[in-house]
């Protein structure tokens, strides 16, 4: 469950349409460490995570995206984004093994059933996805990412559809989850990278800063003074007005 | 249920103007019977209109069953393939070009008057449509899962059935349902260009005689029938869709 994932590296320029959408892009995702992509919407973030799991962009890519074992990066990675991704017609518990059921591989039950129990859907295996709670089909969701055991994890916004409360419960349920794993997460709420990230980035139009590097304890309190500072810093960052 | 109520008003209605006609011209009986006339000869005639409406519903029953199952695989392999793509659709479009009520003499040339060529005649009638139908749903796969499954490194196959087949199920239903209108239509056309059994054969026969109450009670049992077997369709179909109802 806790393998380490390699280093990655993103280097390189994007064009959409002609138009230069991110400009000597240099991104070092560390080994089993959580980086965040941080921004406004519309830069280009998910762009730059779909390049990485090599999913179809509208943009032209001209750079290199290596890993530190010189294996490639998109055949080892598992996706979560903010949309839970549930296959309506399918029970969670058939949800959450769907990528050996895709790859017709054999689906081990016990492994199954201790992710279940650690996101807390013990009692809803065999519900279908409209029968739960926005919170609860993230959870499963989080179990899906979770049974694929890549080591390299990729999640766009996934806490962005969730109230308040619930995106504090399933933001610690993640770090604690997939603690080691190399993540790469995307976002636009400060809060979320301060809290979670080891290393922060924000992508501005055009322009990338390296904003911070923190040191664990994760998931941070939300209400540690530094961390609250460092939230409006990287706030005012994006809206361009650095202090 | 309020549904029922507006169609039960609706069908009074017609009857009730058409009683009117009756009351008000007064026309032949062999011209334009009254309701009450079509609903007695109905009556009188009920073993023979059952003994045709047997027929009929066989036929269309074999037509749904096997037009659906060609729709479905046709379907599959437009989709599989892009070969087939590029030569199967542009022959099953040219084809809804012909109208398939003028293949009806021929078919019956072909195959004779039993059933097989008015089995043959609703599955030409439905195929497109399912076909049709089945294959936009398999080609708009929701992107999102797509995507996910090209994470998770799914085979083609696999794709095909666990995700693009569940999620085209709905549009494949809108197909049954049409499907499920059309296929009477299809028989009975049959039936009219040559047979000797089934409701279309029995109107003609009626027709032919100046029965006209009898001709009006098989068309309006054929009426019910394509009402009932449209309704009964809806109503499962719906049921079943519910599951895949993509948000």
């Amino acid at each position: 469950m806790t393998e380490t994932g390699p280093a990655i590296s993103i280097k390189g320029k994007a064009f959409e349409e002609n138009e230069l959408l991110f400009d000597t892009l240099d991104i070092q995702i560390e080994a089993g460490h959580w980086t965040c992509l941080l921004g406004p919407s519309g830069v280009g973030k998910s762009t730059l995570l779909r390049l990485l799991a090599g999913l179809e962009t509208h943009v032209t890519f001209e750079g290199t995206i290596t890993a530190s074992d010189a294996q490639e990066v998109a055949s080892r990675v598992s996706y979560m984004a903010q949309s839970d991704l549930l296959l309506p017609w399918a029970t969670i518990g058939e949800n959450i093994c769907l990528g050996a059921k895709l790859r017709g591989e054999t689906i081990h039950k016990n492994k199954r059933a201790a992710i279940i129990e650690q996101v807390g859907l013990g009692d809803h295996i065999d519900k279908y996805p409209s029968e739960l709670s926005g919170g609860q089909r993230q959870r499963a969701a989080l179990a899906r990412t979770l049974m694929e055991d890549t080591p390299i994890v990729l999640l766009d916004e996934p806490f962005s559809a969730l109230d308040a409360k619930t995106k504090f419960q399933m933001q610690e349920l993640v770090a604690e989850t997939l603690r080691g794993k190399t993540l790469l997460l995307v976002t636009h709420d400060p809060g979320e990278a301060v809290r979670l990230c080891h290393r922060i980035y924000i992508l501005n139009r055009h322009e990338l800063h390296v904003a911070r590097h923190l040191q664990p304890p994760f998931p941070k309190d939300h209400k540690d003074e530094a961390v609250f500072a460092l939230q409006n810093e990287l706030l005012a960052q994006i809206r361009g007005t650095e202090q | 249920m309020k549904g029922w109520r507006y169609s039960a008003a609706a069908s009074f209605s017609i009857l009730f103007l058409w009683q009117l006609i009756i009351w008000g011209a007064e026309p032949p009986r062999y011209i334009l019977p009254a309701p009450s006339a079509v609903f007695l000869s109905f009556i009188d005639n009920l073993g023979l209109i059952y003994e045709h409406a047997l027929v009929t519903l066989t036929e269309v029953f074999l037509g749904l069953l096997i037009g659906i199952s060609f729709g479905c695989v046709t379907a599959l392999y437009l989709e599989t393939s892009r070969t087939a793509r590029l030569f199967v659709r542009p022959l099953l479009v040219f084809s809804q070009a012909l109208p398939v009520f003028a293949l009806a003499p021929v078919l019956t040339l072909w195959l004779g008057y039993g059933m097989t060529s008015k089995v043959v005649m609703a599955i030409l009638i439905i195929y497109f449509p399912v076909t049709s139908a089945f294959h936009d749903g398999l080609s708009q796969t929701p992107q999102r899962f797509l995507d996910l499954a090209q994470v998770m490194k799914a085979t083609r196959l696999r794709l095909l059935f666990l995700i693009k087949v569940p999620a085209a199920t709905p549009s494949l239903f809108s197909g049954i349902r049409l499907a499920a209108v059309y296929a009477p239509i299809g028989a009975t056309i049959g039936e009219w260009v040559g047979s000797s059994q089934g409701l279309g054969y029995l109107m003609l026969l009626a027709n032919g005689r100046v029965k006209t109450d009898l001709m009006f009670a098989a068309l309006l049992t054929l009426g019910a029938i394509s009402m009932t077997l449209y309704g009964a369709t809806g109503y499962a179909l719906k049921q079943l869709s519910k599951r895949y109802k993509v948000d």
